[in-house]
């Protein structure tokens, strides 16, 4: 990253943009017919430049979240002079390639649309901001978008949960801009506790409208705005034995594992509900 | 040090503004002028060390703060030791009159009251279903300033709004009071005191020996922090009850200990049985829904949840239903938790030295695409985690450990991911 150059005035509407692209083959055949992955890029490509317009001073960084690895394929501030966002091609597609050649390995478990890895680029996103925190007082405002379609992969859960608060706490928002047909019940919780965005457009072909107007702004002028409400949260926790979503239901005082039911001993630490517990080994418990 | 005809030879057409800095320096008691009143204060000399072959070395603040970080994460490692996740603590402020001594600026009470606000807030954010409660001990008395709750605005407001400082302390009052306040809680939570003990003795009615035992008997896990000097008392509490005692230095240290408070500490098994507690998940109410919510008992618009047993408004979670009692939490406030059951594997370090490969080594940060190689092409120190072998700075680590608790990279590899994470 390029020394920032203390005679140029950061002013309040700079804003350091780190937009997760998610690249799973399998989602993206899956909606064939009504949009594709290069129609969608290049309406994301307009919108990176035109951030870039924004501000001589924003800076856009692309992480491609694949489903079976993420890495950078774009950073604005490398190398001497601002670069296009166009310049992230070649970069995505060795990285498609790549992510697709790591899935050959694994015998085809593709019943359907298998969940793209949201917590490794979310996590890589974070440790990027802590970076741009640490260089200095002077820094642009960070921010997070999830370009995102794959279903929520329940096994990510406890990682994404953990990156949000760690978001929460460095007050970075999440915005989400989820493509395709299903909700996100994640994107959905993490825009809504990090004080992002959360929206699903209607028309994929106006694609770029939605994101020039809704996701473009800076947080300073965010307070100007009438930006789309979250439309009803779901907070409600699945149960561990069944999955069903629950509203009322029996926490383990040890390990807080959920349950539906009135139950004898706890399925996953093993402790008997009721009496004194004796030390029980570590082996029951995760891992 | 002063050698004030040599300098004002030089600075003769200054004269009257050096009178003014003159007066200045009497008054501050030391007569400097200002280009050495810089380095005084600096003391740059206490930033040097010598290395093995005796050269002298700056101080590397970043491999030193990277250091401690790597002490206290190796006394911290207790994967596989339960912790007790839903604590009832109380916290115990000594407002007697060694709280008013100034060698803390301006005040032992002031600096433990702003300790003890960030504490409260981080207590909360790291354990959403436990509740504090404050105590002050004053004149010899011990009063409960606030019950047990999870709210913190209302804590925090009220030990504001009590900061006077007069008469003795007395220990054994407090931990009486504290010892029946405690009793009332389910057996499934884990009772803790947090003293901050300014005074060097104690005003006690009786046997404070029969207290302790009495503590130690309801199971009440005791911490000490002082802020003056180590009483033998308070390190016998601390050992008897299996609490930690320790003596703050300065403040950014007296900051250190308290903070060390707020993640869960080591459950000890028998000290609290096992239970299912019954809680809700309530739903957020529509925006444009009015309704009359239950804690502050006027009409409100939208917004709020309903509690799913008795459908009442409540403004915030987690909170108790006042109509029915049922807990009331989110699964965001669970999920704030798991990382306290599933922390992650401590890095390795890496030393240069050791691979003696260099264009092999990675060039960057995996998590923040810093460049790992320090000015001229030499590599500086870094980690990798053990599971998916990924190469991290030092910063990354302790951003990971302390504030993440997940590793990027073996989030981002699908193999490890079946592995590491646990069925929701």
């Amino acid at each position: 990253m390029s020394p920032p150059v203390p005679s140029k005035i950061l002013t309040d509407d700079v804003s350091l943009l780190m937009v997760l692209i998610d690249t799973n083959p399998h989602f993206w055949s899956s909606i064939k017919p009504h949009f594709s992955f290069s129609k969608f890029l290049s309406h994301v490509l307009a919108f990176l430049n035109s951030i870039l317009l924004l501000n001589q001073l924003n800076q856009v960084v692309v992480l491609a979240t694949g489903i079976n690895s993420c890495g950078y394929v774009f950073d604005s501030s490398s190398g001497s002079v601002s670069q296009r966002a166009e310049s992230l091609l070649p970069k995505l597609e060795e990285f498609a390639e790549n992510d697709e050649s790591l899935s050959e390995r694994d015998d085809d478990s593709g019943n359907g649309v298998g969940s793209s890895l949201l917590s490794g680029s979310l996590s890589m996103a974070l440790c990027y901001i802590q970076r741009v925190f640490r260089s200095g007082p002077l820094h642009p405002q960070p921010r997070i978008l999830c370009l995102h379609g794959s279903p929520d992969g329940p096994g990510q859960y406890v990682a994404i949960m953990n990156s949000i608060f760690s978001a929460q706490r460095s007050m970075v928002p999440i915005d989400s801009c989820v493509i395709g047909i299903q909700h996100s019940a994640f994107l959905q919780q993490a825009s809504y506790i990090t004080g992002g965005v959360y929206l699903k457009p209607q028309q994929l072909d106006g694609l770029f409208q939605y994101l020039a107007t809704v996701f473009a702004t800076d947080l300073h002028s965010r307070n100007f705005l009438r930006l789309p409400k979250p439309v009803g949260v779901d907070f409600r926790a699945s149960c561990f034995c069944h999955k069903n979503t629950i509203d009322m239901g029996f926490i383990c005082s040890v390990c807080l594992s959920i349950f539906c039911k009135h139950q004898k001993k706890c399925s996953t630490c093993g402790s008997t509900f009721g009496q004194a517990k004796t030390l029980d080994p570590s082996a029951s418990q995760q891992r | 040090m002063m050698n004030r005809d040599i300098n004002g030879e030089g600075r003769k057409f200054n004269r009257g503004e050096e009178e003014e800095e003159e007066d200045e320096d009497e008054e501050s008691g030391r007569g400097r002028d200002a280009w050495e009143r810089t380095y005084a204060d600096e003391r740059s000399w206490e930033s040097l060390q010598e290395d093995e072959s005796g050269l002298l070395r700056p101080i590397d603040n970043k491999a030193l703060h990277h250091a401690q970080y790597r002490r206290r994460l190796r006394t911290a490692t207790t994967a596989g030791i339960q912790k007790g996740l839903i604590r009832y603590l109380y916290i115990v402020i000594d407002l007697s009159r060694a709280a008013g001594e100034m060698d803390y600026k301006p005040s032992r009470m002031v600096v433990v009251a702003r300790q003890v606000e960030a504490f409260i807030r981080e207590f909360f954010d790291q354990n959403p279903l436990s509740q504090i409660g404050l105590v002050t001990l004053k004149d010899g008395v011990a009063q409960c300033l606030t019950d047990l709750g999870g709210s913190p605005e209302s804590h925090i407001k009220a030990l504001m709004g009590k900061l006077e400082c007069s008469g003795d302390s007395s220990l054994q009052n407090g931990l009486d009071l504290v010892h029946d306040l405690l009793n009332q809680i389910p057996s499934y939570g884990h009772r803790e005191v947090l003293i901050l003990y300014s005074a060097l003795s104690t005003c006690d009615p009786g046997d404070i020996m029969e207290t302790i035992q009495k503590c130690k008997s309801a199971k009440i896990r005791c911490s000490i922090i002082g802020l003056s000097a180590e009483l033998y008392i308070c390190k016998y509490l601390c050992q008897e009850t299996g609490g930690l005692y320790s003596v703050a230095l300065d403040e950014p240290h007296l900051k250190e200990l308290v903070l060390e408070h707020a993640p869960p500490p080591p459950a000890i098994a028998e000290f609290a049985i096992a239970n299912l507690i019954k809680m809700g998940f309530p739903q957020r109410a529509a925006e444009g829904v009015i309704s009359i919510c239950s804690c502050h008992k006027e009409a409100k618009f939208g917004g709020g949840y309903t509690c799913p047993r008795c459908k009442a408004r409540v403004c915030e979670l987690p909170t108790e239903c006042r109509i029915c009692g049922l807990t009331l939490v989110s699964s965001p406030h669970l999920a704030r938790s798991y990382h306290h059951l599933f922390p992650i594997t401590p890095f390795d370090d890496v030393s240069p030295s050791i691979t003696n490969i260099p264009h092999k080594l990675p060039k960057s940060c995996f998590g923040c695409q810093q460049s790992l190689l320090n000015p001229g092409n030499l590599p500086g120190p870094w980690v990798a985690c053990p599971k998916c072998k990924q190469h991290f700075c030092l910063d990354c680590d302790i951003y990971i450990h302390e504030s993440l608790h997940n590793c990027p990279g073996c989030e981002s590899f699908k193999q490890s991911n079946s592995v590491t994470n646990m069925e929701v």
